[in-house]
């Protein structure tokens, strides 16, 4: 059976008619919503404050704090002039600095989110709506690196 | 009447107060109220969901997502789904999300001992063998960077999971993993209390 297109199952190596190719196939509707949602978050048509390249090195910046070398290497090539903020130990000075401040805790420490952090990004200017547009490119990059971590175990097993 | 923002894991599900206005109704974009699903007959609309309005394109794929993640046919039981999102919600203390999928996790299963014991004892919470396996390898899997390994993994087979039901595991804990995100970051848990 042939597998549902999605970047979830990027370098995920499963046999064919495996009884994991089966599982998959039988939630392809998922893995096909999942894609929808991930070019919903990297690139949408309205992209508020944050440009595709900007939310491409925000992504890999979370891909690589969440030990996912090649999901970050691919959203780096995305992320152009901002190429430089895909390294996850770089918080540079300047406008983007409280913006990488704030993605970075919720991605790798979110019970450690307070209100004054949402305070923060509204003092400095920054409209409610692109602070939802920062939530939900975190949170879904959150579900998108955990789906894929889990997928690889399940199929480093099953090979 | 004051309000009491709640740091404690409950069962009893708070108010959810956003940290950012959410869309008015009456201002909302075709879009956006396309994507709330709002008809003459059907106005209510959270304040949860008109926060996340104002990602519109964001909004319209994540509720058939969460509804296909969550009560999907077929694979792992609700109440197994509802642990791995109880995990999550744990991990990244989303006070909220843990009251609403513990209360859904005690009325599926008849039984509040489970949810009891993790909010006693959080990831040391003392759980039957097969909720053991599946609660430690999705408290495992929300870590930064996941930590779900072979042994893990393998627990779960020993607890008698078959592919898709881990999958299904894998999914409902991922999905937490964004869904506490927002709730935990984007909002307050509050409780009404006479001043």
């Amino acid at each position: 059976m042939s597998l549902p297109a999605t970047t979830a199952l990027d370098g995920v190596t499963i046999a064919p008619s495996s009884a994991l190719a089966e599982a998959i196939g039988a939630r392809d509707a998922i893995f096909a919503m999942t894609r929808t949602a991930e070019e919903a978050v990297l690139r949408p048509a309205e992209t508020g404050a944050w440009s595709h390249a900007l939310r491409h090195a925000l992504a890999a910046r979370i891909a690589a704090r969440n030990g996912l070398p090649d999901l970050a290497a691919r959203h780096a090539e995305g992320a152009g002039e901002h190429a430089g903020l895909a390294d996850p130990g770089h918080l540079p000075d300047g406008d983007l600095r409280i913006v990488l401040a704030f993605m970075d805790v919720v991605a790798a420490h979110p019970r450690d989110v307070t209100a004054a952090a949402v305070a923060g990004l509204q003092g400095a200017g920054i409209a409610d709506a692109d602070i939802v547009r920062l939530a939900e490119l975190n949170a879904f990059m959150a579900y998108h690196c955990r789906l894929i971590a889990g997928l690889r175990l399940l199929a480093g097993d099953s090979a | 009447m004051s309000q009491t923002v709640i740091h404690r894991f409950t069962r009893t599900v708070p108010r959810w107060r956003p940290r950012v206005t959410p869309v008015k109704l009456d201002e909302a974009t075709p879009a956006q109220l396309d994507a709330l699903q709002v008809t003459p007959s059907n106005t209510r609309v959270s304040d949860y969901v008109l926060v996340l309005a104002h990602d519109v394109e964001t909004l319209k794929v994540r509720s058939p997502l969460f509804n296909a993640i969550m009560y999907g046919r077929d694979g792992l039981s609700r109440a197994e789904r509802e642990l791995g999102a109880i995990a999550a919600s744990i991990v990244n203390r989303c006070i909220y999300c843990a009251a609403v999928h513990a209360d859904r996790h005690a009325q599926l299963t008849g039984d509040t001992g489970v949810t009891d014991a993790i909010f006693l004892n959080g990831e040391k919470a003392d759980l039957a063998p097969r909720d053991r396996a599946i609660f430690d390898f999705a408290v495992k899997l929300s870590q930064t960077p996941p930590a779900a390994g072979p042994a893990d993994l393998q627990a779960l087979r020993d607890a008698g999971l078959d592919e898709g039901e881990i999958i299904d595991l894998i999914l409902s804990n991922a999905l937490f993993g964004w869904a506490n995100r927002l709730m935990h970051v984007l909002g307050d848990p509050v409780r009404q209390e006479a001043s």
